[in-house]
């Protein structure tokens, strides 16, 4: 088995496959119920940040700022964010305002836990929401970071210990409010009362409404958080969220419960375990539902087994993306030749290998810290058929003619990005099949007989 | 609905009719308040983002370079440099040591890969704060490799857009003047303030070339490094977007003495207002029978087409919110022109003047909004019962999660809006959001059964 440790080449960096750290606390934040996403930093951060976010969801999302100016800078942002967060808590009347710091603020030093001390010791006698500080340097890790870092940091300050219940704690990271609800719908018919954090799928994709509401309905609700405390046990996912920002290993430290931690479910295999860890937890076999599901697809890869056998893929994205497209794209026959991401988990290699070594032949080229230019230097020598990712893939899609699989975040360039199903039997159902027609079109593009069958 | 206001905003709108106008505007914005603004980094990224042989270099983290990544059309006819996104990914330990030996080896190693004919290095708010010196390094780089390397005073939290705006504009500066003006025509333009999002200054400039006009400079859209060198070579600067690139209109005058004047090319009015200034200036009368020839050529069959529309857009409503002041003028002349009313109108940065002309220009009755949210935002759309926003990206979710038709006259638009064709795409993309038949199902305009009486989770 070949691993590569990868040294960076350049010291520029050309096309990011990343985001920065604050942005994946935004989202987070914003799958609490009630909750108000609050940037410490100056007015353009959370502007980029909602463009950026609405753009993929073709939702509101309204991130409150302290909106720092020059003097700001220079004498502390103390005033602004207690004057922001009096506004943002007179006007939203939220139940909870997740804080998340920015390069600009965590350089000048602002203390923000003192802050927000001072803050609640001013406001005495009012009643004041929860408040969740989660400190996001833009200029160390990435969104993914930003996100495990808001989501833990929510447990930290909510989760409290209580009578033991039933209750399953599921943290599913950053995934799609499609996968949130599949998820929703496997643990009741398993009958396991669950609480997973955080929850996207309403605030990020609700319906039409008559009125613009405030904060978004839907969202793990505080209590529910709080109730992570007494849980019979946690499953978390991500087979490289780094041990200091997982919320799993969190809640194991203080109040004892068990934790599971998966890779994303995504493929015939990541699924399987995520299923017989269902089972185990509650002593019931997995509904025929699911195990018809996970039929189909077996039937499906040998009806379509043919058409991607060996083809070669590019991988690339948030780390555990990556880990689950790998382990979903091997069981069908489809060789990854890279594995990229932005992201510096320092497990990608060893994530990649434990999903796939036992049928691939070769690892493939596996980087952490790429940008895209690196990207597309490698894909010159290793002749890609198809791209799988995110959509700012796509230039270099364009430039080598070849399909691009649109998955994760963001997807800018078509619509429906929040509905994208990734995880489960059913998920892997749907991107088997497109994956496998975006080859058969190709191919039946390139042709000039103009085949109307396979 | 009062209590969406802001207190500390009350003073930043005004309903026309109620007293006599004021509007408080040039802010900062207010802290919590989820303000629309960007911040000066953005509106220096905006202006010089379109010259498409220069490299564009982002000293800062990665989310100012990644979130401007390729964020609006800014269409080349040659050279696409400018689509690519450069940042020195700026790490802890650069926070702690200094940024400038890797932003010297990022640039070497840049101008090195790409051949450049200028570079544009940007600074963010954390390079503020460590004090890098951009300006050294920066000469630094021109030196050794023989091309501008400019640095742009963008620390986001200098300001807002605006500065931005002046930050560009003092860097642009520097290049004009560098360039040999031989064989410049006396009846020439610099066209300043357009940005070719979907290739409208492609359309201007061809106008121009009609009326026996040379255009030297594009500031930006389309634009090259040696074009806005040999700017100053022009006989007038032609300012479109005046908040953009009026300052750098201003500093030619008082640098080579050349005139400027304010122009608009969206709408059939000022499109045909602007070629005749053009043509005034140069009170030539070939000039001017080309460009009564050309006005006449365009307007034929136009009316009639837009007249189409107007029949079926009488008497609906439209909302306003833009970044720049200006765009409001036109766009409110083009919804008169189809026969609709606006009842709201409101930028990210007016000035006092530009709110001044608005209030003047509005119906009675009319919203008009400096620095506006979200929450304010959807309620004018309420109170209104408005049928089509114009705004942005950032804009587009409020108008669509109430059901309101959107029109996107920013970023991301991909047909021209611009000219006398870009009319007609107005009004075709106006008419085909307003009339669609998906109002009729939104919450808004359909007391529904009970299937439909989803309130939110």
């Amino acid at each position: 088995m070949t691993t590569m440790t990868y040294k960076k080449k350049y010291v520029s960096t050309t096309n990011a496959c990343k985001l920065c750290r604050p942005l994946g606390a935004m989202i987070a934040f914003r799958g609490i119920e009630g909750a108000v996403p609050f940037l410490h930093g100056s007015q353009g951060c959370a502007t980029y940040m909602r463009r950026y976010i609405i753009s993929h969801f073709n939702e509101p999302i309204d991130i409150a700022s302290s909106s720092l100016g020059e003097k700001n800078a220079i004498y502390g942002g103390g005033a602004n964010i207690k004057q922001g967060l009096s506004n943002v808590i007179n006007k939203f009347q939220p139940s909870l305002v997740g804080i998340a710091t920015t390069c600009l603020t965590e350089t000048i030093g602002d203390d923000v836990h003192m802050l927000l001390h001072q803050f609640c010791a001013e406001a005495k006698g009012q009643t004041l929401p929860e408040m969740v500080h989660v400190s996001t340097p833009s200029y160390d890790g990435t969104h993914i970071e930003g996100f495990h870092g808001a989501v833990r940091a929510a447990v930290d300050s909510l989760a409290t210990a209580g009578h033991p219940s039933e209750t399953v704690n599921l943290l599913p990271g950053f995934i799609s409010p499609a996968d949130i609800r599949y998820l929703q719908e496997i643990m009741a018919d398993f009958a396991l009362p669950t609480v997973i954090l955080p929850d996207i799928s309403d605030t990020l994709d609700g319906p039409a409404l008559r009125k613009y509401e405030m904060i978004p309905g839907g969202g793990t609700t505080i209590n529910e958080i709080k109730s992570m405390g007494t849980a019979q046990a946690t499953i978390e996912f991500g087979r490289t969220v780094n041990e200091k920002l997982s919320s799993g290993l969190l809640l194991n430290d203080r109040f004892d419960i068990p934790c599971t931690r998966l890779g994303l479910p995504m493929g015939l295999r990541e699924t399987d375990l995520f299923f017989a860890e269902l089972e185990t937890i509650s002593g019931k076999t997995t509904p025929e539902k699911y195990s018809r599901e996970r039929g189909r697809y077996v039937d499906s890869f040998v009806d379509g087994h043919k058409y991607v056998f060996g083809k070669r893929a590019i991988v690339y994205g948030e780390e555990d993306f990556v880990v689950g497209l790998t382990a979903l794209l091997v069981e069908f026959g489809i060789k990854p030749v890279l594995c990229a991401s932005g992201g510096k988990s320092g497990k990608l290699t060893a994530a990649i290998a434990a999903v796939s070594d036992d049928i691939l032949k070769e690892q493939p080229l596996v980087r952490e810290g790429m940008d895209f230019f690196e990207i597309a230097e490698e894909a010159e020598s290793l002749a890609p058929d198809l791209l799988i990712g995110h959509s700012k893939g796509y230039p270099l899609a364009k430039k080598l003619n070849i399909p691009l699989l649109r998955v994760g975040f963001p997807v800018h360039d078509r619509l429906g990005g929040q509905r994208i199903l990734h995880l489960g039997y059913r998920g892997a159902q749907m991107l088997f099949d497109q994956i496998v027609n975006s080859v058969i079109e190709q191919k039946q593009d390139s042709s000039s007989v103009g085949y109307s069958y396979m | 609905m009062e209590a969406v206001i802001y207190e500390e905003r009350t003073e930043q709108i005004h309903r026309k009719g109620d007293k006599p106008f004021a509007l408080s505007c040039d802010k900062e914005s207010l802290a919590g308040a989820v303000s629309q603004r960007a911040c000066v980094f953005c509106g220096s990224r905006v202006v010089l983002y379109p010259i498409a042989d220069a490299l564009h270099l982002v000293h800062g983290p990665i989310g100012c370079a990644v979130y401007t990544w390729d964020i609006r059309g800014a269409l080349s006819s040659g050279p696409e440099l400018h689509r690519l996104s450069f940042s020195t990914d700026i790490q802890e330990r650069d926070v702690i040591f200094g940024g400038e030996q890797k932003l010297y080896q990022a640039l070497i190693e840049l101008i090195d890969r790409h051949q450049p004919k200028a570079a544009f290095v940007y600074s963010t708010c954390i390079v503020g704060i460590i004090g890098d010196d951009l300006e050294a390094v920066c000469k630094k780089v021109s030196a050794e490799k023989g091309i501008p390397v400019l640095p742009v005073q963008s620390e986001g939290f200098k300001g807002n857009k605006r500065a931005g705006y002046a930050a560009a504009c003092e860097a642009m500066n520097k290049l004009v003047g560098m360039g040999d003006t031989k064989g410049i025509s006396k009846h020439s333009i610099n066209i300043l303030g357009d940005f070719n999002l979907a290739g409208e200054i492609w359309l201007v400039r061809e106008y121009f070339e009609k009326i026996g006009v040379q255009v030297v400079a594009n500031i930006t859209g389309d634009g090259r490094v040696g074009d806005i060198q040999r700017a100053h070579g022009a006989a007038l600067n032609l300012v479109q977007c005046s908040g953009a690139t009026m300052d750098l209109a201003n500093m030619m005058k008082k640098r080579f003495g050349t005139p400027n004047l304010r122009v608009s090319y969206f709408g059939v009015e000022d499109m045909a207002e602007a070629l005749y200034a053009v043509a005034d200036f140069f009170k030539d009368e070939e000039i001017m029978a080309r460009t009564r020839q050309l006005v006449a050529d365009e307007v034929k069959g136009l009316q009639a087409e837009l007249n189409e529309y107007r029949r079926e857009l009488t008497g609906k409503k439209a909302a306003i919110y833009v970044g720049g002041a200006f765009k409001a003028f036109s766009l409110i002349k083009a919804f008169r022109l189809l026969g609709m009313d606006v009842v709201m109108v409101g930028s990210q940065t007016g000035t006092n003047e530009d709110y001044e002309e608005l209030a003047e220009i509005c119906d009675p009755g009319t919203i008009i909004v400096d620095d506006s949210n979200p929450l304010e935002l959807s309620s004018f759309l309420k109170e209104k019962d408005v049928d089509i926003f114009v705004g942005g990206v950032k804009e587009r979710p409020i108008a669509y999660k109430l059901g309101v038709a959107f029109c996107d006259h920013n970023h991301e638009r991909k047909e021209i809006l611009a000219g006398f064709a870009g009319m007609r795409n107005f009004a075709r993309e106006v008419h085909a959001s307003v009339m669609s038949p998906v109002w009729r199902f939104v919450p808004r305009k359909s007391p529904g059964n009970s299937a439909s009486a989803v309130s939110s989770a």
